[in-house]
């Protein structure tokens, strides 16, 4: 029962924060300001290490990287796990900046890990795993923080804020990280020390700069484990985890999406490792117009809107045409398909759930989402293999379609509006 | 049921003080400090251990590969100023002295007069080629790979075909994963497949294209047309050897769990480096395999070897491991029948080829 009437409560407050603030009506929290910057540093932390690292692999170890991803299923579980824990503790001790900032601190530390596990492979990968993990940790609680600082009206704008700024770090980070390493010659560590810093200042910002957001605080606090996956019984939450999975599942991942082009065009397979900035680029100029415009229209609407666009991203790799007009097309409209999609959807799910189990909420919808996409890449990869490119991809995008239409039926859109009155269950 | 909590302003204090300002300028100063630092202390060693060692220096003149005989072509990488560059030594005195050149290989292969060499430019965002060299080392093609970094590179025995491999990986670092691109330049039409992967390929007799299908290390039999490489679906972490032919843009399947594939001068067996443990310190093996018989046989060599060797004579088989110190790599051989044990061809090299 707690679930839905504190719900209502949060809608008649206004989302953890009280008047004083909505007075400041379309103005950017300073705290998502400098969740921001926080990621903005992080982000070009990593994407330094991420940048070199193939070719610190292959000129420094002469290593190939065949067998790095031996570990990855086992460790992709255990970061749904720490996630879904880490988001746990977060809710119940109102710890979000604490769980927030022992993973961004785990991430900054396994930048001085890549040097010291030298050429060991499993040092190696244990290092990457447990940077992953980090991400995993810190990604919940650091949304929940960015959705509780912001009024109801206004929480697609302040998503739309923060990844602006976070897209921001992944087109700086290998640019940083090139003159770096045009400065030191060829010491990766330089580099990998450089990302450290970096990572750590980051930490710092968050540490010194950042304020815990409690929200509304329940006089009891029935926040357990058990109450994170009842979250999705709870209706329009669980159909939206529902419709998420189901539109993830039917979108092709960025590797392939490349692999395609790839394939029908030089130049993409030329530049291959700069296509993903091809898709930064649109995904960091849109996240804050149209995180805004989602605050008007109903984010899930803009939500939908963006699958269209990946549709059409779908038709044009379908129609095997290379040339750069379709490159770039492709690459725009997949940028707008995640600009369109990412903050709007966490500012969706932020409407939904009560603020003292938004965290949870979030790492449930995320880990749902990366299970979709794993899906995803696996139907892919089979389909490839028995259809073959082209009827995979209409298959693709068939199966994009009747989501869409599923998703558009199932769950209304919401705008900031008074909460239905609980159902049976949910009262029981 | 829920109460407010007071605003941002009376929750805990302001957040922008002085104190903190101050932590953070102090914390800020020392962070970027230790960064520049590092770096260089960093980029002083990297010089020093590269470039600054006592090895060979460069000699006057460029190397002439003309009418070489039982010569061995490698990349230096003994520490000093020869660092990265093309060297020869002497077959029969391995260890004697070298003669380093002045064209800088990350990867290069050679055979009757033509030379292929993968090289990386270190810049704002580093690039990469594929050079094709006469005897003279002369350019006679180049060729733009990109942002794909240098993997595998090697000529027919006539000459005429060269194929090169790049890690074309573009994913984020976390993802683990990695991708190649192996293309194959006919050297006397000028005719380039830019890559394998739009190559029919068929398994036990069906059509077989895996969406993720990676191809590495490329070797040519003499009728310059057929071909041996590697293929490899990356999620499944299976290889297999396929035998291709280059005009017909067509490869077959022929067995599992093989890797960087390379023919011997006779044409008749294949040496490659096999997995042989999932422990992935010392994954791989070097094998060869009878192409008559399909038998396997074990070398001698008990170290994981992850290079594409090179057959120096239809009898023995070279090829690179990490050096002990850390910085470069030594030359290894090791008897093609599984007889023997492995010896030390020379320290400080990498990327072998014997010019007969």
């Amino acid at each position: 029962m707690y679930l839905s009437s504190s719900r209502a409560a949060d809608s008649a407050a206004g989302t953890g924060t009280g008047s004083p603030r909505s007075r400041a009506g379309r103005r950017v929290a300073a705290n998502v300001l400098v969740l921001g910057v926080v990621s903005f540093l992080t982000d070009v932390s990593s994407e330094m290490v991420s940048s070199v690292l193939p070719l610190y692999y292959t000129s420094v170890l002469g290593l190939t990287m065949l067998q790095t991803g031996f570990l990855d299923g086992l460790f992709n579980g255990a970061s749904v796990f720490l996630r879904l824990a880490g988001a746990h503790l977060a809710d119940r001790f109102h710890a979000r900046k604490p769980v927030a900032v022992a993973g961004y601190a785990l991430s900054a530390v396994c930048k001085l890990g890549l040097p010291a596990a030298g050429a060991s492979l499993p040092g190696i990968s244990t290092v990457l795993a447990v940077d992953r993990s980090g991400k995993g940790l810190r990604t919940a609680p650091r949304d929940a923080l960015i959705s509780l600082s912001s009024t109801p009206g206004a929480q697609g704008r302040a998503f739309g804020v923060h990844r602006t700024l976070d897209t921001a770090g992944a087109f700086g980070g290998p640019l940083i990280a090139f003159a770096v390493l045009s400065a030191v010659a060829t010491a990766y560590d330089a580099v990998f020390m450089a990302s450290f810093c970096v990572a750590a200042v980051g930490v710092l910002v968050l540490l010194l700069f950042v304020r815990e957001r409690c929200g509304p605080r329940p006089e009891r606090r029935p926040v357990t484990l058990g109450a994170a996956f009842g979250l999705l019984r709870e209706g329009a939450f669980g159909r939206t985890c529902l419709c998420v999975m189901l539109l993830e599942t039917a979108t092709i991942s960025d590797a392939f999406v490349y692999l395609s082009l790839q394939r029908q065009d030089d130049l993409a397979a030329r530049w291959f490792p700069l296509l993903a900035l091809g898709t930064a680029a649109p995904y960091l100029l849109l996240s804050l117009p149209l995180g805004s415009l989602s605050d008007r229209l109903g984010p899930w609407r803009l939500f939908l809107a963006g699958h269209v666009c990946f549709l059409t991203v779908l038709a044009l790799l379908a129609s095997s045409r290379g040339g750069p007009v379709v490159l770039v097309a492709v690459l725009v409209l997949h940028g707008v398909f995640y600009a369109a999609t990412d903050a709007p959807l966490m500012a969706h799910a932020a409407a939904l759930l009560p603020a003292h189990s938004r965290t949870s909420g979030f790492a449930v919808l995320q880990s749902l989402q990366a299970l979709g996409m794993f899906a995803s890449s696996l139907l892919f990869g089979l389909a490839y293999r028995y259809l073959g490119p082209h009827p995979t991809l209409y298959a693709f995008g068939l199966g994009l379609l009747l989501c869409l239409v599923a998703s558009a039926v199932l769950v209304r859109a919401v705008l900031p509006r008074p909460v239905n009155a609980p159902t049976a269950k949910e009262a029981k | 049921m829920t109460r407010r909590v007071p605003s941002e302003a009376d929750q805990d204090g302001p957040l922008f003080t002085r104190g903190r300002l101050a932590v953070f300028a102090v914390a800020l100063v020392l962070l970027a400090g230790l960064g520049i630092g590092y770096g260089l202390h960093a980029a002083h060693r990297a010089d020093r251990g590269m470039h600054q060692g006592s090895g060979t220096a460069p000699a006057a003149g460029e190397l002439d590969l003309t009418g070489a005989h039982g010569e061995l072509l490698f990349r230096d990488t003994e520490p000093g100023p020869g660092f990265g560059l093309l060297a020869t030594v002497d077959r029969a005195d391995p260890t004697g002295p070298r003669t380093v050149g002045h064209t800088a290989c990350e990867r290069a292969y050679s055979a009757a007069g033509t030379v292929v060499c993968l090289t990386t430019e270190y810049g704002a965002i580093p690039s990469h080629h594929v050079r094709i060299l006469d005897a003279a080392l002369r350019e006679r093609r180049r060729i733009d790979l990109g942002a794909g970094a240098p993997n595998r590179a090697r000529i027919s025995a006539s000459g005429r075909m060269a194929s090169w491999t790049v890690f074309t990986s573009g994913d984020s670092y976390a993802a683990n994963s990695f991708s190649t691109r192996t293309s194959v330049l006919d050297v006397r039409t000028g005719a380039l497949t830019a890559t394998l992967e739009d190559f029919s390929v068929s398994k036990d007799g069906e059509s077989y294209l895996p969406a993720d299908r990676n191809f590495w290390g490329v070797t040519f039999t003499s009728d310059d047309n057929t071909f041996y490489a590697t293929m490899s679906p990356v999620s499944t972490g299976k290889t297999y050897l396929v035998r291709g032919d280059l005009a017909a843009r067509r490869m077959t399947v022929l067995r599992e769990n093989v890797e960087c594939p390379s023919l011997s001068p006779d044409n008749t067996r294949i040496g490659f480096k096999k997995r042989v443990s999932s422990d992935p310190v010392r994954p791989w093996r070097l094998y060869v395999l009878d192409l008559a018989s399909g038998r396997e046989t074990e070398l001698a060599e008990t170290r994981s070897v992850d290079d594409q060797a090179a057959w120096l004579d239809d009898t023995t088989l070279a090829y690179a491991l990490p050096a002990a110190g850390g910085t470069g790599s030594d030359l290894w051989t090791v008897p093609a029948d599984g007889t023997g044990s492995p010896a030390l061809l020379l320290h400080g090299g990498f990327s072998p080829a014997l010019l007969p």
